[in-house]
């Protein structure tokens, strides 16, 4: 069983929601990216999801775009990625990191010689935005064979004839896009996503989290009542840019214990 | 005859094409798929958008034997297709009108697009007008200092104009907010894609609006010279002039195709904006296809002194026709563009774009090479007038 698939089941074990942080790798460098993986882990972090910097993150809106933007003016790529995930490795052997990207970085290395070189550093899943199931079965059959797990997204304007034509390649969980629009645009409307997930149940097979527009604790709260996992990115990257050098680190850990509160409470209240 | 009919159901030409773009469009790609399929066959349609482009555009565009410059270059004949002549003065608006017509009858009532030179932007504002559609035209902050005069033309023409000041701030840029704004809007909106590239359907229905430039010089050349030309020559930046210039010769192997690139400041100083001459395949807005990245797969900057070829990508089709040999990629200097952009104005009393003197500095290095009898018809896509700032300022003028 892989990693992500193992956290899954023993949150489900204890009635628990995984909590998803995004950072964007090299932001403001490798060395926080690092500091922030762990300390993030240490604070309730489930599983972490690592943004690969692009050039042209189309699906992304101004704060993660800017993020993005410090990273490359670093000259941060896809190899060092991996090469931070080696190292926050060394620390940690349990908690599952996803890399979420856009598929020109992947394409560039090869599929077979990413999937070989992301498994050796402890990937266990990869989202590559702008690459959809019918596009994506070379990659996936590469990330199979070295055991990563392609994660998916299911979005609002999904009908559901296509449930099973993302399920059918998906593992690990399933990425439900909670608005029409990028990261970090306008705050989500929870009954609607909650009877999308209601659509989606048994149809998927997989853990369903939810993100793009969950903006504080009270939103992760919301959502974490009927989602399996609750992802918040573009909040963290803004705490990250507001911080004052050096501060980074601890804000983002506070910002992550207060949501971490947030969706247990929610989620114990209503057992 | 080989028979050419790409792309295949998914939109593939060959390894090239396709549709890469986040789950929250797929759908709306699928409708407007089924929709452009449904319309393409469909008589009211086509003879509404005919009549359109007779009595708004003014086609059929001419064909015109540039004799004295022929006759300076001292070798083949040279033809040029007049896309210039057309309202608004470039080929944009055969595309503009099409995708227009389609928006209207999917029921949409906003349309957005992308623009570099502000050529697509203005076509886009154009028919907008012409239709009663809300347009908000994307445009990145160093191609609006660039572009002044085509900026007041879309305000006037009662669009919006949005400056992006991401990434490059320039063409691709544009385009990446472009289509943030169609994964927000996607219900209401319709995104008039400016040149034969996107996701599927974009690249072939881009090709089919614009093929009637190359259907009407099958017709035209027949007339004045009794023969289709040897050579077609066209510029290439994202490719929709050259591939409705090349699409209708495709079955006809006798006659050579050549696209020509920006070259900027040269191949080998890495200032241009040449993928298909210089460029590595990868995947860029919607589609795989050559482009201009480095070795992290982030997509690189771009020079060209024309604004409308300043793009590190280019149609999948031109992508697949390199491949495959049918069509020549070539790459010519901002320099050479520049010669043969006086040239013209001297010899022949027009004034073309720069983009399309890219195709003519080209045609200055073939033509002599060949005997008299030889005929090159060369895509003039687009007429000069929104250059003029930027040709003065190189000769040290303020307008
Ligand atoms: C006159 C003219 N020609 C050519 C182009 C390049 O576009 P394409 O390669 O799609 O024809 C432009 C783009 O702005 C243009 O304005």
């Amino acid at each position: 069983m892989s990693r992500i698939s193992h956290v899954f089941e023993q949150l489900q074990q204890h009635g628990r929601r995984a909590l998803i942080p995004f950072i964007t790798s090299g932001d403001p460098d490798l060395a926080t990216t690092l500091d922030l993986m762990h300390a993030m882990a240490q604070a309730g972090a489930d599983l972490i999801e690592l943004g690969v910097p692009f050039s042209d993150p189309m699906a992304d809106g101004p704060t993660i775009q800017r993020s993005s933007e410090r990273a490359l003016a670093q000259g941060v790529g896809l190899r060092d990625v991996l090469a931070v995930v080696a190292e926050f490795r060394r620390k940690d052997g349990q908690t599952p990191v996803v890399l979420m990207g856009y598929l020109n970085p992947v394409e560039r290395m090869g599929y077979d010689a990413f999937a070989r070189a992301a498994r050796q550093a402890g990937v266990d899943g990869v989202l590559t935005v702008d690459c959809p199931p019918e596009e994506a079965g070379p990659l996936t059959d590469a990330l199979y064979a070295h055991a990563i797990d392609p994660i998916f997204l299911l979005s609002p304007t999904t009908p559901e004839s296509r449930f099973p034509v993302v399920a059918r390649l998906a593992r690990g969980f399933i990425y439900y896009v909670s608005l029409k629009g990028v990261t970090g645009a306008a705050t989500l409307d929870v009954a609607d996503v909650r009877n999308r997930i209601h659509a989606m149940r048994g149809r998927v097979g997989l853990p369903i989290g939810v993100g793009f527009g969950i903006r504080d604790a009270q939103s992760a709260q919301a959502v974490a009542r009927f989602a399996d996992a609750v992802v918040v990115g573009s909040r963290i990257v803004q705490a990250i840019e507001e911080a004052p050098r050096g501060e980074a680190v601890d804000r983002v850990a506070a910002l992550i214990r207060e949501i971490r509160s947030a969706i247990d409470a929610g989620v114990g209240a209503q057992a | 005859m080989r028979r050419y009919d790409l792309p295949d159901e998914r939109g593939h030409f060959g390894p090239y094409g396709g549709r890469f773009v986040a789950e929250t469009l797929v759908q709306a790609l699928d409708d407007l798929r089924n929709q452009y399929q449904r319309y393409a066959q469909d008589p009211e349609f086509q003879a509404e958008l005919a009549h359109e482009l007779k009595h708004y555009v003014g086609r059929p565009s001419p064909i015109y034997h540039a004799k004295r410059w022929s006759e300076h270059l001292g070798g083949a004949q040279i033809y040029l297709k007049r896309e210039d002549l057309n309202h608004t003065g470039a080929h944009k608006i055969n595309n503009t009108v099409g995708q227009a017509l389609l928006a209207r009858r999917m029921g949409k009532r906003r349309v957005i697009a992308e623009t570099g030179a502000g050529q697509h932007g203005v076509a886009s504002a154009t028919v907008a007008a012409r239709y009663g559609l809300e347009c908000v035209v994307y445009m990145g902050a160093e191609d609006i200092k660039r572009q002044a005069p085509n900026v007041y033309r879309m305000k006037l023409l009662g669009a919006s104009v949005v400056a992006v000041d991401s990434g490059s701030k320039t063409l691709k840029d544009a385009m990446n907010e472009a289509m943030r704004d169609w994964v927000t809007h996607v219900e209401t909106t319709f995104y008039i894609i400016g040149t034969a590239a996107g996701p599927h359907p974009y690249p072939m229905m881009v090709r089919d609006f614009q093929a009637v430039i190359g259907q009407e010089a099958r017709t035209q050349m027949i007339e004045l010279a009794g023969r289709q030309p040897d050579v077609l020559i066209a510029c290439v930046g994202g490719g929709s002039n050259a591939i409705g210039l090349f699409s209708p010769y495709l079955e006809d192997e006798a006659v050579r195709l050549i696209g020509v690139e920006a070259g900027g400041l040269g191949l080998e100083s890495g200032k241009h904006a040449a993928p298909l001459s210089a460029g590595v395949p990868g995947v860029l807005h919607g589609n795989r296809t050559y482009l201009m990245q480095d070795d992290n797969g982030q997509i690189q900057e771009t020079h060209s002194i024309s604004a409308g070829l300043d793009y590190p990508g280019v149609g999948p089709e031109h992508s697949w026709l390199k491949d495959s040999g049918r069509a020549t990629y070539v790459a010519v200097t901002d320099a050479e563009a520049l010669q043969a952009f006086h040239d013209l104005c001297r010899l022949e009393g027009i004034i073309p774009a720069l983009e399309s003197s890219h195709a003519l500095a080209y045609a200055v290095k073939l033509a002599p090479t060949l005997d008299k009898e030889q005929i090159l018809l060369v895509n003039l896509s687009g007429r000069g007038d929104k250059d003029i700032p930027t040709v003065a300022g190189l000769s040290g003028l303020a307008l």
